[in-house]
């Protein structure tokens, strides 16, 4: 027996956009979160490094340079009023996080503690900035636990454990959503008047990759079925510094308390590649620069990975090279405890997965597949867009990493993922709240739940000549190996190809064999599993068309970046086989393209 | 190498009580556990149920008994369990719904009864900022801020085994996170409720907690804290 629920909003997700979503709707409407882990699981809980705003409690420091540094990070393709309005924010959602209780790492006068993070500068001088505000490397646990917190305290409403299937439409409206709840294996149908998109990101697509299971594009996967472009899927950000083979983050905040990455010959190569910044310029830069070394055969012991150091003697050392100093002007020199007290978790990820004690021995390292610049159309208040010509779908809202506003462009800086859920997840929640209050309750369609139910037939009545896992790891390594960090034509042809043939295969063979109803992990699964696939061929033909290098979309046979043909934005349209592409203008306000150096 | 890996099944649907299966599979030293249920699931028994997230011990989705101790899976390499046989068992003490899956909600209700968030009936701070807040009293409440809600603690305790009523470790580990912060005024509710039936005085100091826990949080310790504070009145 199918349920029904009523609620003015609605929202899909519960990791911080949608927890920030939900504190801000419930101010003034009847509001649910549903999530498919219980909230506390989410994957902003494994962020490390921090949330930037220019609160300049070390240094001097200003909104409008993190704006500069967050165009220059986009690489030009991110929207200009979109990151000046995220920045402005950025200082008020941070005191409004500490207001809620986070507890953030302190300085010694008592103010909330800020580091140096890649591609955040001052402006005047071009050297790294304090901006980074931090809870030791547990920032993203600390803001999660937090809102997650305030969600009890304000008798949130949560649907744990439903994995939202389908998005109703009405009229041209949101009408609702359909869900699975996992542990009886039964359909819901949750009407709403508006509905927020937070699913997160996609990073499951590719071998190594430092997400979550539970990042399979789900929101991103089902607004597509439903006729809802996707933005700028070929810009996926790789981390530089995954652990090697697991692709586990370890965090930026290493090279911001001084650690290095070396190569075979002991080399601190990026100095070769950004001469000012050195291992703190901008992620896309360096993990090209490491695939680079690599490729020359100076990785470690030939193979394919880079050593990160952060040692004492080695901070020490470079620090003395580099003129580093402390806020009070003496020279920079740290204790391995000091170490230690700034990057607990890391030190204890290098303990379990590697037997290394980052303190005496550098850590192997590789880029990993981290961050999904693109996603589901918005504008600032979260609204989703659904053309070129930034028409509005009433009632519909995306918020956080599944979300393209787009303030991350072409290359996201470290830091500003934790900004973009907290302003724009705000942001979404109050609009969507605003919209409720003035907007009809659709009726529902008569066949509301059939798009659903053919999707989870399809699972069961497969051939079974094929197996998911086997699927997903086919998936992972063409994707890793022709849509990572350098792409070209023939690479991306080849990936579309491959991607379609797996796509045919998971239609046609795949049977789930568990019949029963609670807690089918398999049929979920395999359900995520055409999500993923959904989506790496969206990025892959995205990425084909893109004959130009622009952040994190690095391509050999055009390595410039080509403004007269690709400053704008990619929409993509999914139907059955068939992907449709359109472009969209790049807002620019204030800060005119010009050459991207570190 | 070779292992064989064995997991206590149960099927509501099919199964009247719980059984084991087992499998010989060919594994490497530093596979997690986590990979090896994967293996199963994705390869011999697409019907084997278990939760996981993030694969790297910073969700608490999939906190289980392995080897007789509660542990993430996520979190143990076959090498750190010296054996040729590897037992999985759902936790301890929660009602089993599928294989390793367990019920969360009297788990998570514990946690909410005490109150899990900041208490501050003050004005914000007339110019706006943070609230100032010292390196030492931050350092105060460090240990609490790590949980991660897995409930490898709660479901450890033979106190909460013998009394589910009982709040367990992880409520009163997010208890102390709130009562020894300095910016917090809810101290005196939050020890009230811990110094009901229900509360601290059901530890019997057996460390169960402190071993299981996967953030390695001085669980019992904090639990005494918060005992002392209830009988002096103070939080130093």
């Amino acid at each position: 027996m199918t349920q029904t629920h009523i609620f003015d909003v609605i929202i899909v997700g519960g990791g911080g956009a949608g927890l920030m979503a939900a504190l801000n709707a419930s101010k003034s409407a009847k509001t649910a979160v549903i999530s498919k882990l219980y909230p506390s699981r989410s994957h902003t809980g494994a962020a490390q490094g921090g949330i930037g705003a220019a609160l300049g409690n070390l240094e001097e420091d200003q909104p409008e340079w993190h704006t500069y540094d967050t165009v220059k990070g986009s690489d030009w393709l991110g929207d200009q009023d979109a990151i000046e309005f995220m920045c402005a924010e950025a200082v008020q959602a941070v005191y409004d996080l500490e207001q809620m209780g986070l507890p953030f790492s302190r300085t010694p006068d008592g103010r909330i503690a800020q580091r140096p993070f890649g591609g955040h500068t001052n402006n005047l001088t071009g050297k790294p900035v304090r901006r980074s505000c931090y809870a030791a490397d547990r920032t993203g646990h600390m803001i999660l636990q937090t809102l997650y917190q305030q969600c009890i305290k304000n008798e949130t409403q949560f649907f744990d454990e439903f994995e939202v299937l389908d998005l109703i439409l009405a009229e041209g409206a949101v009408a609702g959503v359909v869900a699975l709840e996992m542990a009886t294996g039964e359909l819901h149908i949750f009407r709403a008047r508006a509905i927020i998109f937070a699913t997160g990101g996609y990073g499951r697509v590719w071998e190594i990759t430092s997400n979550a299971y539970a990042y399979t594009g789900d929101g991103v996967a089902v607004t597509l079925r439903r006729g809802i472009p996707a933005q700028d899927m070929e810009f996926f950000q790789f981390h530089p510094t995954g652990i090697h083979k697991l692709g586990i983050l370890i965090t930026e905040a290493v090279r911001g308390e001084g650690g290095i990455l070396i190569n075979d010959q002991g080399e601190r190569f990026m100095q070769r590649y950004a001469p000012h910044v050195r291992d703190l310029a901008s992620r896309d830069v360096v993990s090209r620069a490491m695939y680079l070394e690599m490729r020359e055969g100076r990785g470690i012991k030939g193979g394919r990975y880079l050593y990160l150091d952060v040692r004492p003697e080695t901070v020490n050392r470079c620090a003395e090279e580099d003129g580093r100093t402390r806020p009070d002007g003496q020279p920079y020199r740290v204790t391995g405890e000091e170490i230690l007290s700034k990057i607990p978790d890391i030190a204890d990820f290098c303990r379990t997965y590697l037997g290394v004690d980052p303190i005496t021995q550098p850590m192997p390292v590789q880029p990993t597949a981290h961050y999904a610049m693109g996603g589901i159309p918005t504008d600032l208040y979260g609204r989703v867009i659904v053309d070129a010509e930034k028409r509005v779908l009433p009632g519909l809202y995306a918020a956080g990493e599944c979300a393209c506003v787009s303030v991350h462009g072409a290359n996201r800086l470290g830091t500003n993922s934790l900004v973009d859920l907290v302003v724009f997840g705000k942001h979404a929640g109050l609009d969507a709240a605003r919209y409720a209050t003035e907007a009809a309750l659709p009726e529902l369609p008569a066949d509301a739940l059939e798009f659903s139910r053919q999707q989870l037939d399809q699972l069961r009545n497969g051939d079974g000549s094929e197996q998911v896992a086997a699927l997903t790891h086919e998936m992972q390594a063409v994707m890793f190996e022709d849509v990572g960090v350098f792409r070209t034509r023939q690479g991306l042809e080849s990936a579309v190809e491959k991607i379609r043939q797996l796509r045919q295969r998971y239609a046609q063979g795949v049977r789930v064999k568990d019949t029963g109803k609670v807690f089918n992990t398999e049929l979920v699964n395999a359900w995520e599993l055409g999500n993923l696939l959904d989506l790496a061929l969206v990025t892959a033909v995205s990425a084909r068309e893109r004959s130009e290098s622009r952040g994190a979309h690095a391509r050999e046979d055009f390595p410039e970046r080509d403004d007269a043909r690709w400053m704008k934005h990619t929409l993509a349209w999914l139907k059955d086989d068939e992907i449709r592409l359109d472009y969209k203008p790049v807002t620019i306000t204030r800060f005119p393209p010009k050459e991207r150096v570190y | 190498m070779k292992i064989t890996f064995k997991v206590l099944r149960f099927h509501p649907e099919r199964d009247e009580k719980p059984h084991f299966d087992s499998w010989d599979l060919e594994v490497e030293p530093t596979d997690r556990v986590l990979d090896l249920l994967e293996q199963v699931r994705g390869f011999y028994d697409g019907s084997l149920a278990f939760r996981r997230s993030c694969a790297h011990g910073v969700c608490g989705s999939d906190a289980m008994r392995i080897n007789g101790r509660n542990r993430l899976a996520c979190k143990v390499l076959v090498r750190d369990l010296d054996s040729n046989t590897i037992t999985v068992e759902p936790l301890l003490g929660l009602r089993v719904l599928k294989d390793l899956i367990v019920d969360m909600d009297p788990f998570f209700k514990a946690y909410r009864s005490v109150k899990p968030y900041l208490i501050h009936t003050s004005p914000p701070v007339a110019d706006g900022r943070e609230r100032l807040q010292s390196p030492e009293q931050r350092e105060r409440f460090d240990d609490t801020t790590k949980c991660i809600l897995c409930a490898a603690c709660t479901t450890s305790c033979p106190a909460y085994w013998s009394n589910g009523d009982y709040v367990g470790p992880a409520a009163i580990v997010n208890a102390h996170r709130f009562i020894f912060d300095s910016r917090d005024q809810g101290a005196a509710e939050r020890l009230r409720i811990l110094n009901e039936q229900t509360g601290v005085w059901r530890c019997r100091t057996v460390f169960n907690c402190t071993e299981a826990c996967p953030r390695d949080i001085k669980i019992t310790q904090a639990i005494a804290e918060v005992k002392r504070a209830i009988l002096t009145g103070k939080l130093d």
